[in-house]
């Protein structure tokens, strides 16, 4: 038997977007598979790695534990929206790569919608502060060292374009 | 070379992709592609009854499903033994779906193909195996005790057995050493497992294109040559009509060495067969249960020494539980047992290994392949024969080293490329002075009395270890200088992350004096570089960097050849500098690397403006020989291959000082420095990475992450939510010093740099918390509820 189908309205990315998917359809796997913004990434499918992190009205959510149809209406930020319409890179984007703060890229996208969202809240974070605000994603390459120094750096960035 | 770019920290190449989601991962490939899903064991060891799929058919959107009998000739045979060893007597490899016995908890049984990864998994949990449960073998004593068997024909569980030994320069053996010893002290020392994890797992995606009859498959591997070289074997293809691409890949850390995996012959048949794009894309749990591990060993140790504390005679005795199959032969207690000597000279050594059939998943590399193990032998037997003396720790390691005038030192052993293992450079005490000078080792004990009154605990660690780099056989690298005078470069290894795209092009600017942003750099990729062994064993920057090396020395020969006749000049006065060739000191004299290009290829048809001047009335071509001269090719290009005698042996010292609560035992890692040497740098701010990711997974080994399985097979922590990695909050800072002792072995003068970090933090650690805790530290990992056990254990023995 076909499965029920439901329909939905996200803003993705400032971009209003219709689907229509089952009552099942994580939100990881809509953005994925019917928007096709792969940018966003599934390590574990169980909410602890980080890697599906994307900004909810704003907040950091892991789009692998939300189903799709329970978002029908919210405003949603992927990877993919962080960059300016005109290409340009966020400061967070930057400070990423300037301090080599990724390797295989592959939790990057879960970092960088985590950053975003902390740095907005609290835009000159102490070292401690960092450490908490990125403790919730794993990253299997880089240590976590270049990660830290770029928040900092994005702060800073941030810092000298307000 | 005139544009200096090798050895600077530029920046990554590849970042602006994967910072604005525009990766390409394995999964992000193939939007509409069939999904496939599989059932696989949940026994750890039985036979399998019967398999019913009747409830699975109903499911919407369902394509098929197979089990092993569906699989026809080649596709359904075991999947191959990847590297063969003498000693390896009872080699036994997994069918691609299991045939009558499953030997671990995810084990393949049938696979599924729908429409969606969603619909695949309902039919998926919709089919009934029937199982009768055979004994399960789980724990290496238990499995090397041999009463029950993992396969019927393999007796004592042992699938290898391995004696090497290296007398001493009196001749004697290891054993007659130890015992005319003035000291002697025999312990034995564990490992446990954990796992590569990268956060991508592994996948596949394979289109058949029935009109060509050729198969594209990409796959996130760490060899895409040897996948296509396996595929074309099991399809029975024409190699030339399969391709295989590795894409973005989401981290590897040895697991994705291995292949073909039954799904990288499966994915591609079902292709064929279906005649539709099909993908498989692993999710958590199968990783935990169906890739691979690595670390659990049980090692004994008896060593004899003298006064000073210099190693007379060294005997070790290893198991190691391979899990329930060995596609990977014998390789990671090859590597133990060769790279357990580290930066030493020792009197004499013996070392023998049984490698034992377990029924849990298998085993094979994971970054730092049996040296983290073989390491912590060999540091906490330097640690204990300190102990022992009474002897500063850093002072019995000197006793031993292996001194720089001593290069090339053979250690008298077979290593894992089947080479010997002879060292061929290093500096082992300026490393330890760096080291120590890092750490503050002499000032330590003076902190810790002061700790120590404030009611804290304190304790300094330290590891050393030489890693054999760069393995051979070979890689190769091609070189294309295009008429708009771009640089491409390929090289059929793969990435994973550690920036390949940078530091080959880093090499290939300054070997040719281009501007960097001319140089594009593909990996991975059989349509453009179809020769080529793997990324494993630190060897990607030591094997293609220096074939991409060579090959840009015979395109910038040839440019050179070129431009002399275009200049009327001699080749030995010119020099390319921004992309420009020009005789040295004319600067007038001169022409851009993109004409050379065009003239590199004589033409009869002129696609544009700068291609007139190729073309036969151009007026440029000499009428005294043919266009193409003998011995020439075509076109501004070179392909050349590295293929060293030998590995090159990079090294390392770290240290870390710990703190350990007294009433909790929870252990905080205060400072962590690491001393390495991986000879010449191409960028150090990516060299640095790759010790940073390297020492964090190594915390991880020593503190946090342990494959627990239980007495009938089952991974008990298959999870991210139980499998403990390392979060920001767990990882220390690491600060760090390098050494650069180039390697004479190739042309580059560069030592591998990709497991270095890893290797030895599990022995550093121990050593911190024994000298902390003043208990011995015999296995790793440690949690605080096993240090509390052990101080328990030791204050009322």
């Amino acid at each position: 038997m076909a499965e029920t189908l439901h329909e939905i309205s996200l803003t993705v990315n400032g971009v209003v977007r219709e689907v229509k998917v089952p009552g099942r359809r994580l939100l990881s796997d809509c953005l994925r598979h019917e928007l096709g913004l792969t940018g966003t990434h599934v390590g574990c499918e169980h909410g602890v790695c980080g890697c599906c992190t994307v900004l909810l009205d704003g907040d950091p959510v892991r789009s692998c534990l939300t189903f799709a149809v329970s978002v029908d209406g919210h405003e949603i930020t992927t990877v993919e929206g962080l960059s300016g319409p005109d290409g340009s890179l966020s400061p967070v984007q930057r400070a990423f790569s300037e301090c080599h703060a990724l390797q295989c890229g592959f939790c990057t996208p879960g970092f960088l919608c985590t950053v975003t969202a902390l740095l907005r809240d609290n835009p000159t974070p102490a070292d401690d502060e960092v450490v908490e605000g990125i403790s919730g994603n794993l990253c299997r390459c880089t240590g976590y060292q270049n990660i830290v120094k770029a928040v900092h750096r994005a702060a800073e960035l941030m810092g000298d374009e307000a | 070379m005139t544009t200096k770019l090798f050895g600077e920290p530029v920046q990554r190449r590849e970042d602006r992709r994967l910072i604005t989601g525009q990766g390409r991962y394995l999964d992000d490939l193939g939007q509409g592609a069939l999904a496939a899903a599989f059932v696989r064991s949940p026994h750890a060891h039985a036979r399998i009854r019967d398999i019913d799929v009747s409830a699975a058919l109903d499911v919407d959107g369902l394509v098929a499903i197979y089990t092993w009998e569906d699989l026809p000739e080649r596709v359904r045979d075991p999947l191959p033994l990847l590297i063969p060893h003498p000693a390896l007597t009872h080699g036994r490899t997994a069918y691609p779906l299991a045939r009558d016995v499953v030997r671990h908890v995810g084990e393949p049984v049938v696979m599924v193909v729908a429409r969606d990864r969603y619909l695949a998994e309902d039919a998926a949990g919709l089919i009934e195996v029937g199982y009768e449960f055979l004994k399960p073998v789980v724990g290496i004593e238990e499995a090397a005790n041999g009463v029950h068997l993992v396969h019927e024909d393999v007796p004592g569980n042992v699938g290898a057995h391995l004696v090497q030994e290296v007398p001493s320069a009196q001749g004697l053996g290891a054993r007659e050493a130890i015992d005319a010893a003035p000291h002697v002290l025999s312990f034995r020392l564990d490992f446990e497992r954990s796992a590569s994890m990268p956060l991508e797992g592994r996948g596949v995606y394979a289109r058949w294109d029935a009109d060509d009859a050729s198969l594209r498959v990409y796959s996130s591997t760490q060899t895409s040559t040897s996948v296509r070289m396996a595929i074309a074997a099991k399809l029975a293809l024409p190699l030339p009509s399969v391709e295989v691409i590795a894409p973005d890949v989401g981290g590897g850390f040895g697991v994705k060495i291995v292949h073909p995996w039954p799904e990288e012959v499966l994915v591609p048949w079902a292709a064929m067969l279906l005649g539709r794009e099909v993908k498989w894309t692993e999710d958590r749990r199968e990783h935990f249960i169906s890739s691979a591990h690595e670390r659990g060993q049980v090692q004994h140790v008896r060593v004899g020494f003298d006064g000073e504390g210099r190693v007379l005679g060294l005997d070790v005795t290893i198991l190691h539980d391979h899990g329930a199959y060995t596609p990977y032969g014998i390789i990671v207690p090859i590597i133990t047992a060769t790279q357990l000597l580290g930066p030493y000279r020792i009197g004499a050594y013996r070392v023998e290994f049984s490698s034992i059939y377990t029924n849990t998943v298998q085993v094979t590399p994971y970054r730092g392949a049996g040296r983290p193990q073989g390491v912590f032998c060999m540091e906490r037997t330097m640690d204990r024969i300190a102990a022992h003396l009474g002897l500063d720790r850093t002072a019995v390691r000197a006793a031993n080293f292996i001194q720089p005038g001593e290069f090339p030192y053979d250690q008298g052993l077979i290593f894992q490329d089947g080479r010997p293992l002879i060292y061929d450079s290093g500096d082992y005490p300026e490393s330890l002075r760096m080291l120590k000078e890092l750490i503050g080792w002499d000032g330590f004990p003076a902190m810790k009395a002061e700790a120590a009154e404030r009611g804290r605990r304190l304790g300094i660690g330290i590891g050393c270890y030489v890693e054999g780099t760069g393995v051979g056989p070979y890689e190769g690298g091609h070189v294309q200088v295009t008429s708009d005078g771009r640089v491409h470069v390929s090289t059929g290894l793969t990435s994973q992350g550690q920036g390949h795209e940078t530091v080959f092009a880093q090499i290939a600017a300054t070997e040719l004096g281009v501007p960097l942003e001319k140089v594009s750099v593909v990996t991975g990729d059989t349509r453009r570089f179809g020769y080529a062994v793997g990324t494993f064993a630190s060897r990607a920057a030591v094997m293609s960097g220096n074939a991409i090396a060579l090959a840009c020395r015979k395109v910038r020969d040839k440019a050179l050849r070129i431009a002399a006749e275009a200049l009327e000049a001699d080749p030995r006065d010119l020099e390319i500098e921004d992309g420009v060739v020009r005789v040295a000191g004319h600067p007038g004299a001169s022409i851009p690397l993109a004409t050379v290009a065009v003239l590199s290829n004589p033409l009869r048809y002129a696609f544009d403006e700068e291609a007139q001047r190729a073309t036969q009335f151009s007026g440029a071509a000499s009428m005294d020989r043919p266009p193409v001269q003998e011995g020439e090719e075509p076109g501004l290009e070179g392909r050349d291959y590295y293929s060293p005698i030998r590995s090159t042996f990079a090294s390392g010292m770290h240290a870390a000082i710990v703190e350990t609560d007294p009433d909790t035992a929870e252990i905080h890692i205060l400072r962590y420095a690491v001393v390495h040497d991986c000879g010449r740098l191409i960028n150090p701010m990516i060299v640095e990475g790759q010790i940073h990711g390297g020492v964090a997974q190594g915390v991880g080994g020593a503190l946090y992450e342990r494959m627990v399985y239980d007495a009938h097979g089952q991974l008990l922590n298959a999870s991210f939510m139980d499998f403990l990695m390392p979060y920001a909050t767990e990882v220390p800072f690491i600060e760090t010093a390098h050494l650069e002792t180039p390697s004479p072995l190739n042309p580059l003068g560069i030592k591998g740099a990709g497991e270095a970090g890893v290797i030895p933090v599990s022995a550093v650690i121990a050593s911190a918390i024994e000298d902390a805790e003043g208990i011995t530290i015999e296995r790793m990992p440690i949690s605080p509820s096993e240090l509390h056990e052990l101080r328990s254990r030791t204050a009322s023995p």
